[in-house]
């Protein structure tokens, strides 16, 4: 077990060295200068200097590579150019937000997507599953923004349920409650469906094995059998599916954040793209990156706790 | 020692057969699973009528009218007009010509490159294979939205730019799905009869495994295919699309949002368009894949 963690852990460090080596060079090839950027072209040269000075900009290559680096480590991510304030406290005032609207997510994608799942493999070839297997792959044909301008057409506007513009920062459980809704459903929903069609698989593959046929003729209840004997097998595949669909979840909840316009990472990057922020946009790859191995890296570890079979070595 | 064993299948001959084999196949995975046909009926017909926009697009999908601006939909104007007055049904045709091409370039070389980079990894395996691997899956780790829009805000919005930051995203998983069937069959008998015949790495990979894993692969492109439209308009719904005024799917909602409380319409028909098109492919691909994975044929 020990090893395994380390092993998976080495990987993830590796990863993660690569990914920022990458992001390093990216930003330093970007056309223009950082600190004209900051001061403007009418900028005096003694002013440039000396905020490229201030910024590390006039080390050789070399030694702001290592300083980039060291920086990741302590937490330095370096200061927007911007607002001026610190990349990573930016990124920390929203992250919450952008954690708590997929955190809900996947959960509602979870509760609605597996037993839909189930029961469509249950009902294989039958009505139920044709319908799921449609429904599921509408599903995920929608790009998150076409969804979400129909959930906010139809449930904002048309029926005025919910407000249009979401803060965010209700203070109120129900104010934030009524704040996440519609982002939580449209990225739940999409989850959803990628969610139903992994259960399906997964199931259908679990019900033709020998110890199942074994669970029916000893005449165990039909649903123990559902539920305890294969869901549980059928799971494995399932959470590696949404470790791999991060992405795609990441993807959909900048754009979800956008059509909302709730706080979080989503607007932070759109921002420091329209902005030319570099340094917000590096900090910002930085903990796209640390998410992504992380998740990664739970997902890896979660096995075990689902399947004690599983010996790690 | 005359050269009898290769004599009777002449290369010419060899590759006719192989891509009847291959069509035959595919006639019977169509078959296998009819949404299929439904899926490439819808597909088509959407590339018809990108490529007939010229000429049955009502009005030019440039012309603004300011005297009719942001009309809901009415006989002359069947989906309405934007802010300029633009006729949204013409730009809704002339934007699937956008959506199409930078979908079908970009999917198309990712494709290409992508099946190259898994199907030599592959097979030579040992170092090479760890090596583009990992540097594959550091690829795919970084989400592909987030990727396109780094690629595309540095690089700034053409088509062109587009095309490689769609393309880009799109690589890593072709890769992925051209080496696992390289090394499944590379161990088969027909492919050590080649080596034992003396041919040549090259003339084994692409003339004796590439057809093998080639029905994987362009069931994985119509999926993918799918994906990069979805990108596409998400990288033109954030703002990073072809500049405008050109018409594009992602464009148009992004233009119509801005006016979404008194004409919502303007968001809900590129939207819909989208999604006949996206839709229209998952089922295409989904329906081959079941049909062709050989797990899921041995049980129907």
């Amino acid at each position: 077990m020990t090893a395994f963690v380390l092993k998976r852990l080495g990987f993830a460090v590796i990863t993660l060295f690569a990914v920022l080596t990458i992001v390093f060079f990216i930003v330093r090839v970007l056309p223009g200068d950082p600190a004209m950027a900051i001061l403007g072209d009418q900028a005096s040269q003694a002013a440039l200097n000396a905020l490229r000075a201030r910024l590390g900009l006039d080390q050789p290559l070399y030694v702001q590579y290592v300083q980039f680096l060291g920086g990741v480590v302590v937490g330095d991510w370096g200061v927007s150019m911007v607002s001026g304030r610190p990349v990573i406290q930016e990124i920390l005032k929203v992250l919450p937000a952008t954690l708590e609207l997929t955190f809900v997510s996947l959960v509602l994608g979870a509760a609605v997507g597996i037993p839909l799942g189930v029961w469509s493999a249950v009902r294989r070839n039958k009505l139920p599953d044709y319908i799921t297997r449609m429904a599921s792959l509408l599903g995920l044909s929608f790009p998150a923004f076409v969804s979400a301008v129909l959930l906010l057409i139809v449930f904002a506007i048309q029926l005025r349920w919910f407000p249009v513009i979401s803060s965010g920062q209700g203070t109120t459980l129900s104010d934030r409650l009524r704040d996440l809704a519609l982002p939580a459903i449209n990225l739940g929903l999409i989850m959803a469906a990628y969610i139903t069609r992994v259960s399906r698989s997964a199931m259908l593959e679990v019900l033709n094995q020998d110890y199942v046929r074994t669970a029916h003729a000893k005449g165990l209840a039909f649903a123990t059998i559902i539920w305890r004997h294969c869901l549980r097998n059928a799971l494995i595949p399932v959470v590696t599916v949404v470790g791999l669909y991060l992405g795609i979840l990441i993807g959909n909840s900048v754009l979800t954040e956008i059509v909302f316009n709730r706080p979080g990472l989503g607007k932070l990057i759109i921002g420091a793209l329209n902005q030319r922020d570099y340094t917000m946009l590096q900090g910002m790859m930085v903990i796209y990156t640390l998410i992504v191995v992380l998740v990664n890296l739970i997902t890896d570890l979660t096995y075990g706790l689902i399947d004690p079979r599983i010996k790690y070595s | 020692m005359t050269d009898v064993t290769t004599a009777p299948l002449s290369r010419a001959a060899y590759l006719r057969s192989a891509a009847v084999a291959m069509g035959g196949g595919l006639i019977k995975a169509f078959n296998a699973n009819k949404t299929s046909w439904v899926g490439l009926g819808g597909f088509l017909i959407v590339v018809l009528l990108a490529v007939l926009a010229p000429a049955i697009a009502p009005y030019d999908p440039l012309d603004q009218n300011i005297l009719y601006r942001l009309k809901p939909p009415s006989a002359e104007h069947w989906l309405g007009t934007d802010f300029y007055g633009r006729d949204t049904l013409s730009r809704i045709l002339w934007g699937a010509r956008i959506s199409l091409a930078i979908g079908l370039i970009a999917i198309g070389s990712a494709m290409v490159i992508g099946t190259l980079i898994g199907m030599v990894a592959g097979y030579y395996g040992g170092r090479t294979d760890i090596i583009v691997m990992q540097v594959m899956d550091v690829l795919l780790a970084f989400p592909s939205l987030i990727l396109g829009l780094i690629v595309v805000a540095m690089l700034g919005p053409s088509i062109a730019n587009l095309v490689i930051a769609i393309a880009l995203t799109a690589v890593p998983p072709f890769a992925r799905i051209a080496r696992a069937p390289t090394i499944a069959v590379k161990n088969r008998e027909f492919i050590e009869a080649g080596r034992a015949l003396g041919y040549s790495d090259l003339r084994l990979m692409f003339g004796h495994i590439l057809p093998n894993i080639a029905p994987e692969i362009l069931v994985m492109g119509s999926l993918w295919l799918a994906t990069a439209i979805r990108v596409e308009a998400s990288l033109a719904f954030i703002g990073l699309g072809v500049s405008p005024p050109t018409a594009t799917w992602g464009g148009m909602i992004r233009e119509g949002f801005e006016n979404i409380l008194d004409s919502f319409w303007l968001a809900l028909f590129p939207s819909v368009a989208i999604l006949v098109v996206v839709f229209a492919l998952n089922l295409l691909g989904d329906g081959l894949r079941d049909a062709i994975d050989p797990r899921l044929r041995g049980e129907e």
